[in-house]
């Protein structure tokens, strides 16, 4: 009965889609604001009528109504009501319709809130969106439905599953359902899934604005392009916190004592967050300069595609991949999609070329728009160096029939080193003003960070002589970037506190407050620098040691020894059965933890899951695996730990990171940033100064 | 003017040295020696670092925890203790399960693009910018220049501070 | 704010020099050339992870060497009905069927049969303890490099192929062998005529 409604509505959704998709490319062509009020009516209706397909689903999820294939598949008994409504997103039907969903409601968001700003363009907007969703809805629909049943067909060997009852069918209903894959019952998998994916089908919004831009030919004005940054903005900060759930999901549950690495499906998220963040430097250049505008739109078309791309992989076996869902019609499909996607946006791009002229001038290679524009090819040749890195394997198999792994030291080593060049001009770009940095001047300021920089390293050096030169240098970098972001806060507070004699608190505050775009970039900024350090440390600091203890022995590494004290065996609530090891850690001699990692071994999935235990501070962290044991009797076991210098800093700067996004758009909510900011037309004189060359009028 | 081409070509220096330190740090260091005692699991386990599991989709065989990568972990163990050196086991891994359990792409033959078009791409990107940035000063300067930056020392005055004040203000 | 220009293109800078219109026309072609491309791939990739495992053509041609010495190449045994077994020591499934292939191999020895196991990805202890297991007597070898595995598209261990006389394919079997299937097949086979 509930999965009927849920049925029913989608299908009606489904037809929704398809008529607000046509009826708003006409009504918008043809003038007719009514067709284009419909067609907005529609994109509403859908929505809703997708929020009720998923609360079916969520519904049946809950209720164990095994009937349904989904359910048999993804729920259990053993499953806490909580883990059973995350199930939504656990396999691929439920996660196709819950994303097709999501897009719906970025879409009805959009075309709910005031057009007034965009008006021209909306129904066209609402037409770019509308078909990708169309195409989503009707997947959901036709291939990977979630309200299919399961049927016994006297001469099928496998069960039939189907909508409706084929000849001579009998309802297969299950006592009770396999559960959620195992490796999926986290936190981080819980949240990782919706951030990642709101990040992705936001950016359907950017991709609908640009096309609609080019469609209509609307070049001259530029209001387009602010509602796309905000938008942007949203998109990317979802798929930022998607990517560090992802991490810690990684991190705690796949047991290798990592949280990066470098897998397809890792690469597919990280390529749209590259352009996505390329974008939202390089459109500054657009509404500071009037310059970048093709570049924009082309970083748009590309984020958009590389979200697909990533879907694409993660959904079909193309590139094997750890976290690869099972093969179904969908490839060829999303195939087909993502390249009339990518060629039609393409072609459209250069059939409007030459209209969207954008008026570049340099006065200086020494400013901020040369900066920008080497930190935007940098962001460009990473994507693409992950890109390759990623397809590669097919390319070698293609042409010498040979079977490659393109694994982490590739990436590491090629995009190393490009990563840290774009942290080195994130210390250097906020300090260059737009259009000429008086060299005398940059050099000052940069005195005091780089000889921060510089102490640092040597420091680093002297406690560890056997750190590598890029080590250091990295060191080297990430304190200039922090000193000299630090620095922009307190001359800004020094200049709040001698102007209004306010004490320094207030002065931050307000200063914070008054320029939130500003001031919340460089939060952001700074929130990149801690997820950097994470990075360093794995990079070149991490530590490992594996061994075999008897009861009573010790194991050790670095400055912590681990002491085994034996080991315990018990079932767990949801179908797991467990080992658990009980050890003592110590530092310097003294304990500092008891831990007890383990190893569940899931049965009806017959898969085993390591829980590590760990001892986590601020600057490192013991992370403990039971990798291996005798038997129980025998009390020998083996542990690998690993110390993870800086870790937690990257789960920090995901925090800070989703602060400084709060700041910087806060103001925008409240509409005053609509203003235009438009140095170039107008005599220095009069002009608004864009907030962010602030720093540059001081010079 | 030539001062800030100076400046920002000891930029692209600095960058490019940066590859040229990372290349320096790809080198690893010495394969242990082989000793005649059972090569402990931390030994084992720095060559199966740079080994993939041949079955397991993605999986490096020094965390991967099926049996088959046991397997394979105890003959690298039986491999190390008969004298073999670390290249001696993987060339042993390639032939028997093939290029894919390598972690990292060989830098010869065919693999030897993967590292190729990153540098290439690059190189590229900079010429490319180089271009684009040298076409924009061309258009600069066919129009006369709007205004020079004052050049102000660090003891602003207090007028200054306060325009900055307020503009600072206006935008926001 | 923004001001509306009717007629932007009268902004624009005149005309653009030539080469670097000539350097965007090749500019372009290069792009659309990496898109294609890039899709092609993908589309292959598509094509080869949905590939099944052969069941029919001439059975993929490959010389393996046992693990006591011998070297067998399938093509050189033509007139015989050769049954290829993928396996693995690590693989649980294949364990259910061993003894059952074993058992076939010496009831069919000496009629025109040959068995070759094909041992995918193995380390070489493990798998010469497990043919000493179960007492297997027919010839064993590694699959270096996974290749003769990949040409026939094998999707996992284990997997067996029935090749005829003439050297096609007859179908495979996915998953563990019972009793009398592998028998049935043969007896099919083996009664098959067969003229060089």
């Amino acid at each position: 009965m509930i999965p009927d409604i849920g049925l029913i509505a989608l299908i009606i959704a489904f037809g929704l889609s398809v008529y607000a998709t046509l009826l708003s490319v006409n009504g918008g062509m043809s003038k007719r604001p009514d067709w284009v009020a419909s067609a907005r009516n529609a994109v509403v209706a859908v929505f809703a009528l997708l929020t009720i397909s998923v609360l079916s689903v969520v519904y049946s999820l809950n209720a164990l109504d095994f009937s349904q294939a989904y359910v048999a598949d993804v729920s259990s008994r053993a499953m806490s009501p909580f883990l059973r409504i995350t199930a939504l997103w656990g396999g691929q039907q439920g996660s196709v319709l819950f994303w097709a969903w999501l897009m719906a409601g970025f879409v009805a968001v959009v075309v709910i809130r005031k057009w007034d700003a965009d008006r021209e363009l909306m129904p066209y907007v609402m037409f770019v969106a509308m078909l990708t969703t169309t195409f989503f809805v009707g997947v959901v629909v036709f291939i990977t439905n979630p309200f299919t049943k399961m049927w016994l067909v006297p001469g099928a060997q496998d069960l039939v599953i189907a909508i409706f009852q084929p000849l001579n069918g009998q309802q297969y209903i299950p006592a009770d359902g396999s559960g959620l894959n195992p490796l999926l019952r986290h936190f981080g998998m819980i949240g990782h899934p919706p951030t990642t994916y709101l990040g992705f089908t936001g950016f359907v919004i950017p991709f609908s604005f640009a096309i609609a831009a080019l469609m209509k030919n609307d070049t001259s004005s530029d209001q387009w392009i602010r509602t796309v940054r905000r938008w942007t903005l949203v998109a990317w900060i979802f798929l930022s916190i998607g990517l560090i759930l992802g991490g810690r999901w990684a991190y705690d549950v796949l047991g290798w004592g990592g949280f990066w690495g470098w897998d397809p499906v890792e690469n597919a998220m990280l390529m749209p967050w590259l352009t996505g963040t390329a974008f939202l430097h390089s459109v500054m250049m657009t509404e500071k300069r009037g310059m970048l505008k093709k570049w924009n739109i082309l970083l748009i078309i590309l984020t958009y595609s590389l979200s697909l791309f990533g879907t694409f992989i993660t959904r079909t076996g193309v590139i094997g991949s750890v976290h690869a869902f099972s093969k179904t019609a969908l490839g060829p499909a999303f195939l087909i999609f993502i390249s009339i996607t990518f060629l039609g946006a393409m072609t459209l791009l250069m059939m409007r070329w030459s209209s969207l002229k954008a008026e570049h001038e340099l006065e200086s290679l020494f400013s901020r728009e040369a900066a920008f524009v080497l930190q935007n090819m940098l962001f460009l040749a990473i994507t693409i160096a992950v890109l390759w890195g990623t397809v590669f394997p097919l390319i070698t198999e293609l042409f010498t029939n040979t079977k490659i792994t393109v694994g982490p030291p590739y990436f590491k080593k090629v995009t190393g080193p490009m990563f840290l060049a774009l942290i080195t001009l994130m210390g250097i770009t906020p300090m260059l003003a737009w259009r000429r940095q008086a060299v005398n001047k940059l050099l000052s300021r940069l005195a005091v960070p780089l000889s921060g920089a510089l102490i640092m390293a040597v420091a680093r050096a002297l406690i560890n002589p056997k750190s590598p030169a890029i080590s250091l240098f990295s060191i080297a970098m990430v304190t200039f970037v922090t000193i000299s972001i630090l620095a922009e806060f307190w001359r800004g507070t020094q200049i709040r506190m001698s102007t209004r004699g306010e004490n320094p608190f207030t002065a931050l505050i307000k200063l914070v407050i008054n320029n939130r775009r500003r001031f919340g970039g460089y939060i952001i900024h700074l929130g990149v620098i801690m997820i950097a350090l994470g990075f360093i440390g794995d990079a070149f600091y991490k530590q490992e040691t594996q061994g075999t203890l008897s009861a009573g022995e010790s194991l050790t590494i670095g400055e912590y020894s681990l002491r085994f004290d034996g080991l315990e065996g018990y079932m767990g609530s949801d179908g797991r059965e467990i080992v658990e090891a009980s050890t003592v850690l110590f530092k310097d001699g003294q304990q500092v933890k008891v831990l007890k990692p383990r190893r569940d071994y899931f049965v009806v999935q017959q898969q085993p899951v390591s829980i590590a235990g760990v001892y986590s501070t601020a600057g490192e962290d013991v992370y403990i695996l039971l990798v291996g044991w005798e038997s129980i009797s025998n009390q020998s076991s083996t542990f690998k730990i690993y110390v993870n210098p800086l870790i937690n800093w990257v789960w920090i700067g995901g925090f800070v990171l989703a602060l400084g996004v709060l700041i910087g758009t806060w103001s925008q909510a409240r509409g005053r940033s609509e203003a235009t900011y438009s140095l170039k037309n107008q005599p220095e004189d009069g002009a608004v100064p864009a907030p962010a060359a602030a720093p540059s009028i001081g010079d | 003017m030539t001062k800030n081409k100076f400046l920002l070509l000891v930029l692209f220096a600095a960058l490019a040295s940066l590859f040229i330190t990372a290349k320096v740090y790809a080198q690893d260091p010495a394969p242990t020696p082989a000793s005649a005692t059972v090569p402990s699991d931390n030994e084992v386990n720095l060559v199966a670092k740079k080994l993939y599991c041949p079955v397991c989709p993605n999986t490096p065989l020094d965390v991967c925890e099926t049996q088959a990568c046991k397997d394979w972990r105890a003959q690298i163990r039986d491999q190390l203790a008969s004298g073999w050196t670390e290249k001696e086991v993987m060339d042993y891994f390639v032939t028997q399960y093939g290029e894919r359990v390598l972690a990292e792409p060989e830098r010869g033959g065919f693999t030897s693009l993967v590292w190729m078009l990153p540098l290439l791409i690059v190189a590229l990107g900079l010429v490319f910018v180089g271009l684009v940035l040298k076409s924009w000063r061309a258009s600069r300067l066919s129009r006369p220049l709007v205004q020079t930056e004052s050049q102000t020392g660090t003891g602003i005055p207090k007028q200054i501070l306060d325009k900055i004040e307020a503009e600072i203000r206006k935008v926001d | 704010m923004t001001e509306i220009n009717p007629e932007p293109v009268d902004q624009t800078t005149p005309v653009e020099p030539a080469p670097n219109r000539i350097w965007s026309t090749t500019g372009r072609l290069v792009v659309v050339f990496l898109v294609v491309g890039l899709i092609a791939l993908l589309a292959w990739g598509l094509v080869q992870a949905e590939k099944t495992p052969l069941e029919e053509g001439m059975a993929p041609d490959f010389t393996l060497t046992s693990f006591d010495g011998r070297t067998y190449t399938l093509s050189d045994l033509r007139g015989n009905v050769v049954i290829i077994n993928f396996w693995a020591s690590w693989c649980p499934p294949c364990r259910e069927e061993a003894a059952y292939l074993e058992r076939t191999w010496r009831k069919y020895k000496d009629k025109g049969v040959i068995f070759i196991g094909v041992d995918y990805a193995d380390a070489e202890k493990p798998a010469l303890a497990y043919i000493d297991e179960f007492d297997i007597t027919y010839f064993n070898g590694p699959d270096l490099g996974t290749r003769i595995s990949q040409s026939y598209n094998i999707k996992g261990v284990p997997e067996t192929y029935y090749v005829a006389k003439d050297g096609t394919l007859r179908g495979n079997h996915i998953g563990p062998l019972f009793e009398p299937e592998l028998d049935n097949r043969i007896d099919e086979l083996l009664s098959e005529p067969y003229t060089k």
